[in-house]
């Protein structure tokens, strides 16, 4: 192994080869400036949903680097290009470091007493005018487990508002919605330990190289040793995974269901079945049966574009599977019948009976690091630790645990999902519009309504960033937060293992942790319990978390035998973590379905077409005893398709180097020059018939609006196009908006739809025209050659690389004393 | 005309009514994007099961019409709808369209009860078939629409 390499030229690093069932080999990375470290302080990525432990290299009062920890079960001391470069966007000269308030249509400076003095006036005024339907709460997907709960608290039982929900509504939505409609309860079943154990890795539209380099890291060890396991990769992008699969299906977007129903029937026509475990473990397997009996490779491949002789041998490499690990991301998630489909990939599953043992389950992926946390502690709007809103026995606990009386919490109906929080702002009936750590002006669809629904004079809204968002700059408060490194608190990732995050820095200039300006808030309202103590009793990070610790307690999330001590002698450790699990829980499900039986289950489920609410009375009937349930669904046409105007379909997606709106990663010189500026991706074959070539300069355009950026030409398949959907407007002269050259985000696109489940918006299925503005003019697309938008043609671009600033450390080392 | 036969043939009518209504209420409320996407999808259901209705009456020389006279039934329907759902003043639309549509699928949906209890009574294999088929689907119309109804009205009618 090489002792220091360009890690943006050679994302994944060396290459630490184990076979299964071994231990996977330490590997240390580190990226340092500088010389000398006055102290390491630990804590866990926060620009992904991998969780990578690390340290922090604090010298004079300033982070100057960070380590991969090689005692964390998740990373075995590797880190990712965003984990090594990430930590400088903390020094970002343009940190927001006071409070602004909007004057005279124009964003100046003032102070905490001040800008908080507004919102709680706001509030006031809008709870006696207009009650609480007037307000809500729209928060991230990086805030930490403390921020949530507290943020929960004040929704809920403070205000009492059903309008609260976070960023990860975009991107972790379906995932947690898949697994209450199978599982009847949100939890991760699998395990990042069972990529050690499988012999069959199947790869739904998650391009893992990039969403979570750490872990595919973990796959490509096991391909590089003996007994490597098989890959089934479903994307219709020529992703890293699908070069190193055995079987890659490319379908048309918008056709999963109908891709995974013909898989479904091929498990069941050659009787891949496993029968005793269905009998014993499921509900539904007979009207799964009925439902996929029409579905045939041969009509899946006419809706799909993919051969049926590949369908069939997709199905037949998951038939053979002897240890089926499944993992599904955005290209489920964000598309045309998100929910239907991700539970397609658990009915695979638990068909073939494979969950709950080494190398057997479903890894149903979040999009962003703390999404987990959004989700268990009901900053997504559910109820705090998996509760079912519709049970009232669960509503009862909550308000024992609050003090406060049943009916304060909100009820009545489910919760409000963030882009109909959007349509009511929009109506004029939300008033007042919280935006916490997410930057929806870039980040939702179709941007120039969502736009002119934030300037709107109707509408309040109080922003609290890093930096000068084009959200924040459109606001009428801004409240600078403080970050990563700055704040100290747990998050937990998308195999439920929990990290404690210290402090290593203070925050810059008059920047708070978003903690303490939620505690002030709610000092400031005065919000009380049933015997007039306050409602939120906690005054710090730990206090959060031990009253989180109590409204976990009894559920599947239950953190009741974790401590901050606990986490920063062992590192992560995976929930559920109580008396009897001292050690935490490696996998769920290892003894049939636990959390499914209508007493305890989270949700009844919905009707996976039209969203429809599942009714208690039904779900009784149906599963009585709290089995897994196999849904089946029917495939529906997308909801856009190509026309004669919008010949082509477009999707949206992420690059390796960014995250999210670049708000970070922008403002890190590495990441920020690996990949500069917005492209457009075409396929060589499609490129070749429309006369067009790498660099051309060209438009894309839907009926909401367009972007410009240069072709990229690459082995996408036919008939589609690619957008990377990092990029705004921030560093460009229009701040908020497109200037005089036209739209760069690639929401300016994108429609506005939903899966009617899981409330998740479709960025994945639309249909564009593309048009060429000027040839090419030498200069290649700004796009990145070592992922999935890699040219067709290696020679038409230079390769990515970092030079010496992208330098960093890897070393083998020796495996640590065990750790669970 | 036997009794059947005229279920079949109001049960054709009112599949093709729900398929219109939906589709017109999905074009009335493009902004309320969750509604006009779901109905626009279950509207396909109601034109499938005016298909299959036609196929099964063709079946036994019961020859239904193509489509329906549009203007004509649609303000017959609209009468039938606003007869059985009194409307306060100033209801919001998009409660108002779902009102309509509920209680419209409720009436294709105890037709279909009816077929089926005919079909089983005469031992009739096809139309039991048929009804199996369709109404299950009627009943998720049923279900949609008042789940949007619960999740909506506290909205629409507190906070406006």
């Amino acid at each position: 192994m090489r002792e220091r390499i360009d890690r943006i030229a050679e994302p994944w690093g060396d290459r630490t080869p184990y076979g299964p069932g071994q231990p996977w080999p330490v590997r240390r990375d580190t990226h340092l400036t500088g010389t000398g470290v006055d102290r390491w302080v630990p804590t866990a990525s926060l620009l992904h949903s991998n969780g990578d432990a690390m340290d922090v290299a604090v010298r004079d009062g300033r982070i100057v680097g960070v380590r991969g920890r090689a005692d964390d079960r998740v990373n075995r001391g590797r880190l990712g290009p965003k984990d090594l470069f990430g930590w400088q966007a903390n020094h970002a000269d343009d940190r927001l470091t006071v409070p602004l308030v909007r004057r005279n249509g124009r964003l100046e400076e003032s102070d905490w007493d001040t800008a908080m003095g507004l919102v709680v006036d706001r509030t006031r005024h809008l709870l006696d005018a207009h009650g609480p339907g007037s307000i809500g709460f729209y928060t991230s997907g990086q805030l930490f487990l403390e921020e949530y709960y507290t943020l929960a608290v004040i929704a809920r039982a403070g205000i009492g508002t059903n309008h609260l929900d976070g960023n990860t509504r975009l991107c972790t939505a379906t995932a947690a919605e898949a697994l209450k409609e199978t599982f009847g309860c949100d939890g991760q079943p699998a395990s990042y330990t069972d990529v050690d154990h499988c012999d069959t890795l199947a790869l739904y539209g998650h391009n893992m190289a990039e969403t979570q380099p750490v872990l595919w890291m973990r796959v490509l060890d096991r391909l590089a040793g003996p007994t490597p396991p098989r890959l089934l990769c479903v994307d219709p992008r020529p992703t890293p995974v699908a070069a190193r699969s055995e079987v890659h299906l490319a379908p048309r977007i918008g056709t999963n269901v109908a891709l995974l129903n013909a898989l479904l029937h091929e498990l069941v026509r050659t009787d891949r079945i496993d029968h005793a475990y269905v009998d014993a473990h499921t509900v539904g397997y007979e009207e799964l049966a009925a439902g996929v009996a029409r579905c045939t490779p041969a009509w899946a491949a006419r809706i799909c574009d993919v051969p049926a002789r590949e369908i069939e041998r997709a199905a037949e490499l998951l038939g053979e599977a002897r240890a089926l690990l499944s993992t599904v991301l955005q290209g489920v998630y964000q598309s045309h019948q998100a929910t239907a489909a991700a539970v397609q990939v658990n009915n695979i599953q638990l068909v073939r009976g494979m969950l709950g043992r080494p190398g057997c389950g479903v890894l149903q992926m979040n999009g962003q690091p703390t999404a987990e946390n959004t989700r268990e502690c009901g900053a997504d709007g559910d109820l705090p630790g998996f509760r079912n809103w519709e049970n009232e026995q669960h509503v009862v606990e909550l308000a024992k645990l609050w003090n406060v009386d049943v009916d304060r919490i909100p009820h009545h109906g489910p919760p409000t999902p963030a882009m109909q929080i959007f349509r009511y702002a929009e109506q004029g009936s939300i008033k007042l519009l919280w935006i916490s750590g997410t930057n929806p002006a870039v980040s939702l669809p179709e941007l120039a309504r969502i736009r002119e629904l934030l300037r709107s004079e109707g509408l309040f809204t109080v922003v609290q960033d890093l930096y000068p968002t084009e959200t924040a700059l459109l606001a009428d408060v801004v409240l600078p937060a403080a970050t990563w490194g700055e704040k100290t608190g747990t998050f937990t990732n998308a195999d439920r293992t929990v990290h404690l995050c210290e402090q290593a820095v203070e925050p810059p200039g008059q920047a708070r942790p978003d903690l303490a300006i939620l505690l002030d808030y709610a000092r400031r309202m005065d919000f009380r319990d049933r015997d007039g103590a306050p409602l939120i009793g906690w005054h710090d990070p730990r206090g959060a978390f031990e009253a989180w610790q109590r409204c976990s307690a009894g559920r599947p999330c239950d953190y009741t035998g974790l401590s901050y001590e606990l986490l920063r002698e062992r590192g992560g450790v995976q929930w559920p973590c109580d008396a009897d699990h001292p050690d935490g829980t490696e996998r769920l499900y290892t003894d049939g379905i636990s959390w499914a039986a209508p007493d305890t289950c989270e949700s009844y489920g919905r009707d996976l077409v039209t969203g429809a609410s599942v009714s208690e009375t039904e779900y009784r009937a149906l599963n009585p005893h709290g089995k897994a349930v196999l849904k089946a669904a029917e495939y529906l046409p997308p909801h856009e398709d190509v026309s004669d105007d919008y010949p082509l379909q477009l999707t949206t997606g992420r690059t390796l180097y960014h995250f999210h709106t670049r708000t970070k990663t922008g403002r890190v010189p590495q990441l920020d020059a690996a990949a500069p500026e917005m492209w457009v991706e075409i396929g060589a074959g499609e490129a070749r018939r429309r006369g067009l070539g790498e660099g051309d300069l060209v438009e894309v355009a839907t009926p909401r609006g367009a972007v410009r950026a240069r072709l990229r030409v690459t082995a996408l398949r036919d008939g589609l196009l690619f957008l990377p959907f990092h990029y705004g407007y921030w560093d460009t002269p229009g701040r908020t908006g497109p200037g005089p050259e036209g739209g760069r985000a690639a929401n300016e696109t994108t429609v506005t739809d939903w899966d009617p489940v899981s409330k998740q918006p479709l960025y994945k299925t639309a249909a564009a025209r593309l048009t060429r503005l000027a040839p090419a003019d030498g200069t290649p697309a700004p796009a990145p050659t070592t992922t999935a938008s890699a040219p067709a043609d290696p020679a038409a671009a230079p390769p990515t690389t970092g030079g010496p600033a992208a330098l960093a450390d890897q070393r083998p080392e020796p495996a640590p004393e065990a750790t669970p | 005309m036997n009794p059947v036969e005229a279920v079949l043939r109001t049960l054709h009518d009112g599949e093709l009514a729900l398929r219109d209504d939906l589709l017109a209420a999905a074009g009335d409320h493009r902004a309320e994007h969750e509604f006009h996407h779901v109905a626009t999808d279950t509207a396909r259901w109601s034109a499938e099961h005016a298909r299959l209705i036609a196929a099964t009456a063709a079946a036994r020389d019961l020859h239904l019409p193509a489509d329906r006279d549009p203007a004509a039934l649609t303000r017959l329907r609209r009468k039938a709808a606003e007869d059985l759902a009194p409307r306060p003043d100033g209801l919001p639309d998009l409660l108002e369209t779902l009102t309509a549509l509920h209680l419209a699928a409720t009436r294709n949906s105890l037709h279909w009860e009816m077929l089926a209890q005919a079909a089983q009574a005469g031992r009739d294999g096809e139309l039991l078939d048929l009804a199996s088929r369709c109404h299950p689907q009627t009943l998720r119309q049923l279900r949609w629409t008042n789940t949007l109804i619960k999740t909506l009205a506290p909205q629409l009618l507190t906070a406006s």
